[in-house]
C-alpha cells in the first residue's frame, strides 16, 4: 500500500512541474510588458525601468524561472497590491472559509445524491428515474451565479428567512480561530449563537455550490446501483428472500459506489472553481472571492499564488481518490 | 436510420434537440423576432424598470430597454461565442490527440503532459486569468475559453486513437502501405467522431455557461451588448424590486444550456452501447 501511495505521489511531479511552467508563462510571457503591468497605469518610464530591475525582469528567462522556483518553494508570493499584505498570509486566513463552504456543499451533495441515485435505480424507467434525469441534467445547466441571485432574491430579500451575504452577522464576534471553520470553532468555544448564525449564513451558498455535484453524484450512483442490481449474486440473495431494501443497503451500495467516489474526488476541484462564483455573490470571505478581486484588479501575484494553490489541491485530491480506490478495491493496487 | 429511431424514443434527447433547434432559429431570425430590435443600444429612460406587461412581456431594464428583445438579440452572441470556441478548440485538440495517440514516445508524452496541466487548473480560473492578462474584451474571453477547452478534445481523441491503433483494420492498412496521415485522418478520425460530437455538444452548453460567468464578472461582453451574463450583473443593483431584470436572462441561459446538455446526453447514450443497457 505504501509503495502504491508513493508511486501515485511520483506521478504528480510532472503535472506540478508543468503547472509551475504554465503559471510562469502566464505571468511573465503573456502580458506584453509585465513590468508596466506591475507598475500600474500611472507609472513613469523610470519607475517601470526600476520595477523591471527590481523584479529581475531584465534577466534571461531561465534565470527568472529559477528565481521564481525559489520564491514558490519558500511560499514567498510577495505582497498583494489589493490588500497590501503578504499573499501567503491572505491565503492562509481565507482558505478555511472556502474549505468550510466546499466541504459543506460536498457533504450535502453526497448525503442527498447517493439516496437519490439509489431510488432512481431501483425505480428504473419509472417516474423517479425520469425526474432524476431532468434534475441531474438541469443541475449542471443552471448558471450558479444566477441561481445564487435568485435564491438571495427569494429567501433573503423577499421572505427574509436567511441572511443575504457574509459568513457571520455584523456585530457578532467570530469564535476564537482554532480550525478556521466557524461551525467547528463555535462548537468548541460553546458559542451556540455563533453556531446558529454561521449555519444560517452557510445554507444558501453551500446549497448553490452543491447543485452541480449533487447532479453528478446521483447520476453515478444510479448507474452503479443499476449495474450491481443485474449481478448474479443479487439475484441469488433475492431468491434467498432478503428484504429488498436491506439487500440494497448491505450488498448493493457497497459494490456500486466506486464510480461515485471517483466523482466526489474529481468534483472537489470543480467545487473550488465554483466557489469563485458563489463566494463573489454571497460576499463569502474565502479564496474564490479573493481570486475574483485579484483578477479584476490585475493583482498578478495573487492570481499566480491562487492558480498554483488550486492546481496543487486538485492534484492532491486526485491522489487521495486513487488511494481510496486502492483501499476499496485491492485489485487496483496490483495493477501497476 | 437505426440511430434516428433510437434517438426518437429518448424523449429527453428529443426535447434537447427541439430546444437547440429553437434557439438556433431564434438566433438566426433575431432582428425579425425581437419586438424592439432597436433596443440593443437605445435607451428609453421614461419607461425604465417596468414590470412585465403586455407591451414588454419580460419587463424593461435599467435603461428602459425591452428585456425580451435583448434576450432574443443576445442569443446570437451566445451561440456565436460557443460555436467559435468549441470549433477552434476542436481544430487544436483533435489533431493533437490523434498524434499523441498514434505516435508513442516523447511527442505523445509531451502533448499529454501539457494537456494534463491545462486540465489541472479549473477552466473558469484559467479563463479569467487569461482574459485579464490579454486585457478584458469579448475577443480575449473567447480566446481564453478556447485555450482552456482544447485539452478535453485531446484527451478523448487520444484514448480513441490508442484504442484504434491496435485494431486489425489499421494493421491491414499499414501492411498495404497506407500513409500515416491517411490512416490518422481518413480512418482513425472518422472512427472516433462520435465521442467528439458528444463532447462538442456538451461543450457548447458549457461554453455558454462559462461565457456568461465571464460577462457577469465584467471580463467578457461590454455594454451595451445584449449579453445574458452582463444583463444579470447589471440587474443586481435593482434587486429585489426589479426581479424580472435578473430572472429572465438567467432562464434564457438555463434553457439554452439545458437543450445542449440533454442533446449531448442523448447522443452519448446512442453512441456508447454500454450505457444504453443501463437506461
Amino acid at each position: 500500500m505504501l509503495g502504491f501511495i508513493l508511486r501515485r505521489l511520483l506521478l504528480v511531479i510532472p503535472s506540478l512541474a508543468g503547472l509551475l511552467i504554465l503559471t510562469f508563462f502566464l505571468i511573465r510571457v503573456v502580458p506584453a510588458d509585465p513590468a508596466a503591468a506591475l507598475a500600474g497605469e500611472n507609472a513613469t518610464l523610470a519607475q517601470v525601468a526600476e520595477i523591471r530591475r527590481q523584479y529581475g525582469l531584465d534577466q534571461p528567462l531561465y534565470v527568472q524561472f529559477a528565481v521564481y522556483l525559489g520564491q514558490v518553494a519558500r511560499l514567498d508570493f510577495g505582497e498583494s497590491a489589493y490588500s497590501r499584505r503578504p499573499v501567503a498570509l491572505d491565503i492562509k486566513e481565507r482558505l478555511p472559509a472556502t474549505l468550510e463552504l466546499t466541504i459543506a456543499a460536498l457533504a450535502f451533495a453526497t448525503l442527498l445524491g447517493i439516496p437519490l441515485g439509489t431510488v432512481a435505480a431501483v425505480y428504473h424507467n419509472r417516474w423517479p428515474h425520469l425526474l432524476l434525469r431532468i434534475f441531474s441534467v438541469g443541475g449542471i445547466a443552471i448558471a450558479a451565479f444566477w441561481f445564487a441571485i435568485e435564491l438571495q432574491l427569494l429567501f433573503a430579500m423577499q421572505l427574509d428567512w436567511l441572511p443575504l451575504r457574509g459568513r457571520l452577522s455584523p456585530g457578532l464576534t467570530a469564535p476564537p480561530a482554532l480550525t478556521g471553520f466557524y461551525l467547528l470553532d463555535s462548537l468548541i468555544a460553546g458559542r451556540r449563537d455563533a453556531f446558529a448564525n454561521a449555519l444560517s449564513h452557510l445554507i444558501l451558498p453551500a446549497f448553490t455550490l452543491s447543485l452541480g455535484a449533487l447532479a453528478t453524484i446521483s447520476r453515478f450512483t444510479r448507474a452503479g446501483v443499476l449495474e450491481t442490481l443485474q449481478k448474479d449474486f443479487v439475484t441469488y440473495e433475492r431468491a434467498q428472500g432478503f428484504p429488498p431494501w436491506a439487500l440494497i443497503w448491505k450488498f448493493v451500495l457497497r459494490n456500486s459506489v466506486v464510480a461515485a467516489v471517483t466523482q466526489i474526488g474529481l468534483l472537489f476541484g470543480g467545487l473550488i472553481a465554483g466557489a469563485v462564483v458563489v463566494e463573489t455573490i454571497f460576499d463569502w470571505p474565502g479564496i474564490g472571492f479573493y481570486t475574483v478581486q485579484a483578477i479584476l484588479t490585475a493583482d498578478y501575484k495573487v492570481m499566480l499564488a491562487v492558480t498554483l494553490l488550486i492546481g496543487v489541491i486538485y492534484a492532491l485530491v486526485n491522489i487521495l481518490v486513487d488511494v481510496v480506490h486502492g483501499l476499496i478495491d485491492p485489485r487496483l493496487r496490483e495493477e501497476d | 436510420m437505426l440511430v434516428l429511431a433510437k434517438f426518437g424514443k429518448d424523449k429527453a434527447a428529443v426535447l434537447g434537440a427541439l430546444i437547440v433547434l429553437g434557439v438556433v432559429i431564434v438566433a438566426l431570425m433575431a432582428p425579425l423576432l425581437a419586438p424592439y430590435p432597436g433596443d440593443v443600444a437605445a435607451s428609453h429612460l421614461l419607461s425604465r424598470l417596468k414590470p412585465p406587461s403586455f407591451e414588454h412581456p419580460f419587463g424593461t431594464d435599467n435603461l428602459g430597454r425591452d428585456i425580451l428583445s435583448r434576450i432574443i438579440l443576445g442569443s446570437r452572441g451566445a451561440l456565436m461565442i460557443a460555436l467559435m470556441v468549441v470549433g477552434v478548440a476542436m481544430l487544436i485538440g483533435v489533431p493533437l490527440g490523434l498524434i499523441a495517440g498514434y505516435y508513442p514516445g516523447w511527442m505523445s508524452e509531451t502533448i499529454m503532459r501539457v494537456t494534463d496541466v491545462f486540465l489541472a487548473v479549473p477552466q473558469l480560473i484559467l479563463a479569467l486569468a487569461l482574459a485579464q492578462l490579454m486585457s478584458p474584451s469579448l475577443e480575449s474571453a473567447m480566446l481564453a475559453l478556447t485555450l482552456t477547452y482544447w485539452p478535453f478534445f485531446t484527451r478523448i481523441v487520444y484514448g480513441e486513437a490508442r484504442r484504434l491503433k491496435v485494431a486489425l483494420f489499421i494493421d491491414a492498412l499499414e501492411c498495404i502501405g497506407a500513409g500515416k496521415a491517411r490512416i490518422l485522418f481518413l480512418h482513425i478520425l472518422p472512427n472516433s467522431i462520435s465521442p467528439i460530437i458528444v463532447r462538442a455538444t456538451i461543450g457548447m452548453g458549457f461554453t455558454i455557461l462559462v461565457a456568461a460567468v465571464l460577462g457577469f464578472l465584467g471580463m467578457g461582453a461590454t455594454p451595451p451588448d445584449p449579453d445574458w451574463g452582463l444583463a444579470i450583473s447589471e440587474s443586481r443593483q435593482y434587486l429585489p424590486d426589479a426581479w424580472w431584470f435578473s430572472t429572465f436572462p438567467g432562464l434564457a441561459i438555463f434553457i439554452t444550456v439545458l437543450g445542449f446538455n440533454l442533446l449531448g446526453d442523448g447522443l452519448r447514450d446512442i453512441v456508447d452501447p454500454r450505457l444504453r443497457r443501463s437506461r
